[in-house]
């Protein structure tokens, strides 16, 4: 390593993931710069799942015996380290989901049925942002286009940031939901999320977060982002696909009605009608993913022996060096903010008039693995007048060395077009 | 290096000096297609004199692949007749759909010409639909163009 200091040995800490000893086509090795789509995972995640199939598989709180009651303790006691790893203040606030998709739709769901205040009808507002992924859009369309709620957004200002010069004039009392993105996965924006929760709390709205980003950057108090709704997920935290988690506050979970219906998430079934269980087991209907949950705790586990200090630490100290490497190569515009100050890890760029596909294809001809498309944000695009990107992602395993590998990279995919800017 | 077996350097060529590119008028029918997995967009228009393709106009954003799978769309199609020019698009689809088959391409090298540079695209599933963009646009565009003049089509 050169150029940056960390809180660990960053080379002794790649050794604990297999695949970035890998080599690709033309014996180039992996550079990989998609962290924010997804990250790699550590052989202490890999090891955990082996050994769960291996030795404890059944399924979880309906089995009376012995790998029955393992798996449920493994599984359970991986709802205690989520709750522990994002401070919750209960463990009953921790509801295992498929990722912050399922999350944000089970909340848009639920809030069409919940009792008031809750529930959202003609005449509320749900007010979101424009640099959100389309996972915290959509689902809040489909909630106001049937229930005869209006949709309001923040806009952006130049600088890749929330507009809020008028936030008196989105949040009134009509607003129901304030939803919005704590570290933007596109502009890697950095949300105030404390400050608009205080001022939509003040008219009795609720706030959600889409916590994707932040949680595996960041040191996380839920409680301290002052939301209602936290979601994140599990596989951008060195953890398997299929598993997030949703926090909400205990009594405000206690209040909402199920999402989906089915095994496990009730209390009484007649033919005529059912009495549910109370929260989290009221939002886990049917066989959880049981495995992808044990290992999202040994992914937990793994950061918190890092150290989620440490792990910010290096986010910010290679985001910046590659903030000011990949400036200074001719032609690239950083959408978003150009300097570490309150801002995540995921740089998008416009190179020059070249495409984003185009950039990818030729920096993969070289091992180099970055994400190039609108990144499921399409109206952020937009409000930059642009239809696509090309993103870079770090973690708290990437070097100084891959960020210099990226900017050697974007001079050769110049060179192969024959493009000068 | 394998890259360029599917950026040759004849799509290259278009891609910096596109065919053909700009909307133009008159045109009978106009087709707007959209990739949902990069947000590449094209909007194509087609202009038939009978039954022969008298232009094909059009503008958008995208990778090089898709542009220059206009241009030369442009080139292919402009000035043939309606059904030698489906052909044609025919013939491109089974060109993207042959996994990057050298015979396939030497098969349609007499119908597609210079297009078969394209072969090596369909080796990369993630780049196919940037290429066939345009063709899409124009089946669709095409066929409006034909039930506007009355034709059968």
């Amino acid at each position: 390593m050169t150029g940056i200091v960390s809180g660990y040995d960053v080379e002794v800490l790649r050794k604990d993931f297999p695949i970035l000893e890998r080599r690709l086509a033309d014996d180039h090795p992996l550079v990989y710069l998609d962290s924010a789509n997804t990250s790699q995972k550590p052989r202490q995640v890999l090891d955990r799942l082996r050994e769960h199939y291996e030795q404890h598989n059944a399924n979880v709180a309906r089995a009376v015996h012995q790998l029955g009651e393992e798996a449920t303790a493994a599984f359970e006691g991986a709802r205690d380290t989520l709750a522990a790893f994002v401070k919750a203040p209960s463990r009953d606030e921790i509801i295992f989901t498929r990722g912050v998709t399922e999350g944000l739709n089970l909340v848009a769901n639920v809030l069409a049925w919940a009792e008031p205040p809750y529930r959202v009808g003609p005449g509320d507002e749900v007010l979101v942002t424009e640099m959100e992924h389309h996972s915290n859009i959509v689902p809040w369309q489909l909630l106001t286009q049937r229930t005869g709620a209006t949709l309001r957004w923040i806009g952006l200002t130049d600088e890749g940031r929330l507009d809020l010069s008028n936030l008196d004039e989105l949040i009134t009392e009509r607003t129901k939901v304030v939803s919005l993105v704590h570290v933007s996965n596109m502009l890697g924006t950095l949300n105030p999320v404390a400050d608009i929760a205080r001022r939509a709390h003040e008219v009795g709205a609720l706030v959600v977060l889409d916590a994707a980003q932040a949680v595996p950057q960041l040191p996380y108090d839920v409680t301290a982002t002052g939301a209602d709704i936290v979601g994140f997920t599990g596989h951008k935290m060195l953890g398997p696909t299929g598993i997030g988690v949703l926090w909400g506050r205990r009594d405000l979970l206690a209040a909402l009605p199920p999402f989906h219906g089915g095994g496990e998430m009730i209390e009484d079934v007649r033919m005529e009608r059912s009495t549910y269980a109370g929260p989290p087991h009221r939002f886990e209907a049917g066989t959880p993913p049981i495995a992808q949950a044990i290992g999202l705790a040994a992914a937990a586990d793994y950061l918190t022996a890092v150290g989620m200090d440490n792990v910010a630490a290096h986010e910010q100290a290679i985001t910046a060096y590659a903030l000011e490497r990949l400036q200074a190569v001719p032609g690239i515009r950083i959408l978003g903010p150009t300097t570490v100050e309150d801002r995540g890890g995921a740089i998008s760029f416009t190179y020059g008039t070249l495409h984003p596909h185009d950039i990818g294809q030729v920096l993969d001809s070289l091992g180099i693995a970055v994400r190039g498309g609108h990144h499921c944000a399409k109206p952020v695009h937009r409000r930059f007048g642009i239809g696509a990107s090309t993103r870079a992602s770090a973690y708290l395993y990437t070097t100084t060395a891959e960020i210099d590998a990226l900017a050697g990279g974007l001079e050769q995919v110049r060179r192969f077009f024959g493009v000068r800017f | 290096m394998q890259l360029t077996s599917m950026y040759q350097e004849i799509i290259l060529d278009h891609y910096r000096d596109p065919h053909g590119r700009g909307l133009r008028e008159p045109y009978g029918g106009e087709s707007h297609q959209v990739n949902p997995t990069c947000g590449d967009e094209v909007t194509l228009r087609v202009q038939l004199d009978d039954d022969v393709v008298r232009d094909v106009s059009y503008e958008g954003m995208g990778c090089s692949i898709s542009q220059a799978s206009q241009s030369i769309l442009h080139d292919l199609v402009v000035g043939q007749p309606l059904p030698r020019a489906r052909e044609i698009a025919a013939d491109f689809l089974t060109l993207m759909q042959s996994k990057g088959e050298p015979a396939v391409a030497e098969s349609l090298e007499d119908s597609l010409e210079d297009a078969v540079a394209f072969v090596g695209v369909g080796r990369y599933p993630a780049r196919i639909k940037c290429a066939l963009l345009g063709w899409m646009a124009f089946r669709d565009a095409s066929e409006q163009a034909a039930v506007a003049q009355g034709g059968t089509g």
